[in-house]
């Protein structure tokens, strides 16, 4: 199990637009992942899940991935937060 | 009745009353588990398959942007947190599918529905619409379909969902009025994407109308008329052939050259702020865009945008507009246009203040910054650059200066730009206008900004109410310094636009033109009547009479002169 600690820095972090895009990439993989926020556990594959998260700019979230080249999930979603989403 | 017109044109057509049916659910125990699963599971695969259909025609029909609202409605029957929630509710409690549907859909919106975030919020409606779709399956309740509309119909609703208005049939609705929503509801823009006339916030017209009945709309005032008159109906039918009439002739103007009777030839682009502009740009045909106004890129936010996010805004309208040219302003802060995270101080005069330029080259951090972006962006269209409020030379040499400064790191670190870009300047201040010739000399272009050039020249705060009857465009100064500024540029061979609101003027366009003006830049939605006016104007004639018009004495006089000589005998429109 890998897990990988994020700050999310993009203007509406996972609330607008990014959230579709990141459920999209995040349902690409076959491993399973969850999204930590305050101790809480999130289904990044999931469009109600990562809303209901209400993560922000600033808020520090987790990625953990456990499974089928876990190591490299977790670097790419992690990747794909921070540089390829766009407000 | 009057309500909010978010779509222009007339409607005139029987009323079509729609309601969203009632969806009544009941909580029943169920006996087959297995049985009530696969219910669901068919139930989800026919409001996909609608969803889809819907998603289809609505990509014809309106657009690719509006189609994605149901790939996020898609997205959310595919969910396995919402469907797989549904199932296990149906599963532990051994209840119908329809309470589980009803009982998880509102738990989300529940945590939605307060959140601050407007996108959540908006989520709402389409979690609301998508189970409502789910329900309704379930129950296989017909909805009232739109899309079999056989007489010219308006349809009053108290909302209409996006799924409601991507069904109706455009040839049969000839008007939608709504009791909630404004112009940037989904139901507005995709009426004004499809020509239909419409009208919201009527209060309460579902239940002051009925079935029916007769009634005109009109998008532009928002005015109702409920069971009209026969002479109404005759003013409103003219309406609706001049409104017509008119559209079809700006429709014509597509594809043509903006030329003048007498094969003098100008270029009519549009002013654009945020990036959905362009569309409106491409969608009435413009040759380009005259002014990028970039603050918008700064402003309602906390922190200033990176390079890379200039980079991506500015190549995605360079590539939009292919070939065509594209002005970018570099960015034009203070004065009204306030930035908190800029921290620019309270100013007694702000509008002669530290903004614009003055404040670009004091901040050079984030002056390089945007001239990276721009200058990278440059080799996927053609890009020009244009600083706004120069009032001396030395400010257009230093700008140029720090150009090149970029330039140079870019070579080094063997990032491609265009190396010819085009450095213009807008022509706001008199003191640039009456010295333009010495100005022409420096830079590839001047646009000429009317709306500061009026202020500045007339002493008029734009923005101060009791003084708003002396900011006139018409005034003789006015036009004498854009006159002169056209003539100082073309003596030193530079091209002459103007991007400030006189501009798209009907009145002033004729002057402008016979002027020598060589670039309109305007409001997108005015381009087409503008080429259609210049395509009516013949310069010659226009040219005659400038003399005589700059030679007046007072605004009111030059008003009255184009109206009489120009609007009313040379102008057939």
């Amino acid at each position: 199990m890998i897990t990988k600690e994020i700050v999310l820095s993009n203007e509406s972090g996972l609330h607008a637009r990014p959230a579709s895009m990141f459920v999209k990439e995040a349902s690409k993989y076959k491993c399973d992942i969850k999204i930590i926020k305050d101790g809480k556990e999130y289904n990044p594959k999931s469009i109600m899940s990562i809303l209901s998260m209400g993560a922000g700019k600033g808020n520090s979230i987790v990625i953990q991935a456990e499974g089928e080249d876990e190591e490299n999930v977790v670097n790419e979603l992690a990747d794909f937060i921070q540089n390829k989403i766009k407000d | 009745m009057k309500g909010l017109g978010t779509s222009v044109g007339i409607g005139i057509g029987r009323v079509l009353i729609y309601k969203e049916p009632k969806i009544d659910i009941i909580k029943e125990n169920i006996l087959d588990l297995d049985l009530e699963i696969r219910r669901l599971e068919d139930a989800l695969k026919k409001a996909i398959e609608e969803i889809d259909n819907i998603y289809n025609t609505t990509l014809i029909k309106v657009g690719e942007k509006e189609a994605e609202i149901f790939t996020a409605h898609k997205m959310i029957l595919e969910d396995p947190e919402y469907i797989g929630s549904i199932k296990e509710k149906i599963e532990a409690s051994n209840i119908n599918s329809e309470w589980a549907v009803k009982e998880v859909t509102n738990f989300y919106i529940d945590i939605f529905k307060d959140m601050e975030d407007e996108y959540i919020r908006e989520r709402v409606q389409d979690i609301k619409d998508v189970s409502n779709r789910l329900l309704k399956v379930l129950l296989n309740i017909e909805t009232k379909d739109l899309s079999s509309i056989k007489e010219r119909t308006i349809i009053v609703a108290q909302d209409l969902t996006p799924s409601d208005t991507a069904q109706i049939n455009k040839e049969m609705v000839v008007g939608i009025v709504t009791e909630v929503g404004g112009r940037t509801s989904h139901t507005s823009i995709m009426a004004r994407i499809m020509n239909i006339p419409a009208v919201s916030g009527a209060e309460n017209i579902t239940n002051i109308v009925k079935d029916n009945e007769l009634m005109i709309i009109d998008g532009s005032t928002g005015n109702i008329l409920v069971s009209p008159g026969d002479e109404d109906i005759v003013v409103y039918e003219n309406k609706q052939k001049d409104f017509i009439s008119l559209r079809k002739k700006l429709e014509e103007m597509k594809g043509k050259e903006s030329i003048s009777k007498d094969g003098y030839k100008v270029e009519i682009a549009g002013n654009i702020g945020t990036l959905e502009d362009i569309d409106k740009v491409i969608e009435n045909d413009g040759e380009g865009v005259g002014l990028y106004r970039t603050e918008f890129l700064y402003m309602y936010r906390d922190r200033l945008p990176t390079e890379e996010e200039q980079f991506e805004a500015y190549k995605s309208v360079a590539e939009k507009l292919g070939k065509k040219p594209l002005v970018i302003r570099t960015l034009d802060v203070g004065g009204d246009k306030e930035i908190p995270y800029l921290n620019i101080p309270k100013e007694m005069n702000p509008f002669l203040g530290y903004r614009a330029i003055r404040y670009c080259l004091d901040n050079m951090e984030i002056f390089k910054t945007q001239l990276r972006a721009i200058l990278r962006a440059s080799i996927y269209g053609n890009i020009k650059i244009m600083f706004p409020m120069i009032s001396n030379i030395n400010e257009v040499r230093e700008g140029k200066k720090i150009i090149k400064e970029v330039m140079e790191e870019l070579r080094k670190e063997s990032i491609s730009f265009d190396e010819d870009i085009e450095i213009g300047i807008m022509v706001e201040i008199p003191a640039v206008a009456i010295h333009s010739r010495a100005f022409a000399r420096e830079v590839d272009f001047f646009s000429i900004g009317t709306n500061d050039l009026i202020q500045y020249s007339l002493a008029v705060d734009r923005g101060n109410q009791h003084i708003s009857y002396l900011y006139n465009q018409f005034h003789p100064a006015i036009l004498s310094l854009i006159k002169m500024t056209i003539d100082n540029g073309h003596k030193e061979g530079i091209w002459v636009g103007m991007c400030g609101e006189v501009a798209g003027d009907e009145k002033l366009i004729p002057l402008l033109l016979a002027m020598g003006l060589d670039e309109f830049s305007m409001n997108p939605s005015s381009i087409l009547k503008a080429r259609h006016l210049i395509r009516n104007i013949s310069k010659v004639e226009i040219e005659d009479i400038l003399d005589k018009i700059l030679n007046l004495s007072t605004a009111e006089d030059v008003e009255k002169f184009i109206d009489e000589n120009i609007i009313s005998r040379i102008l057939p429109v």
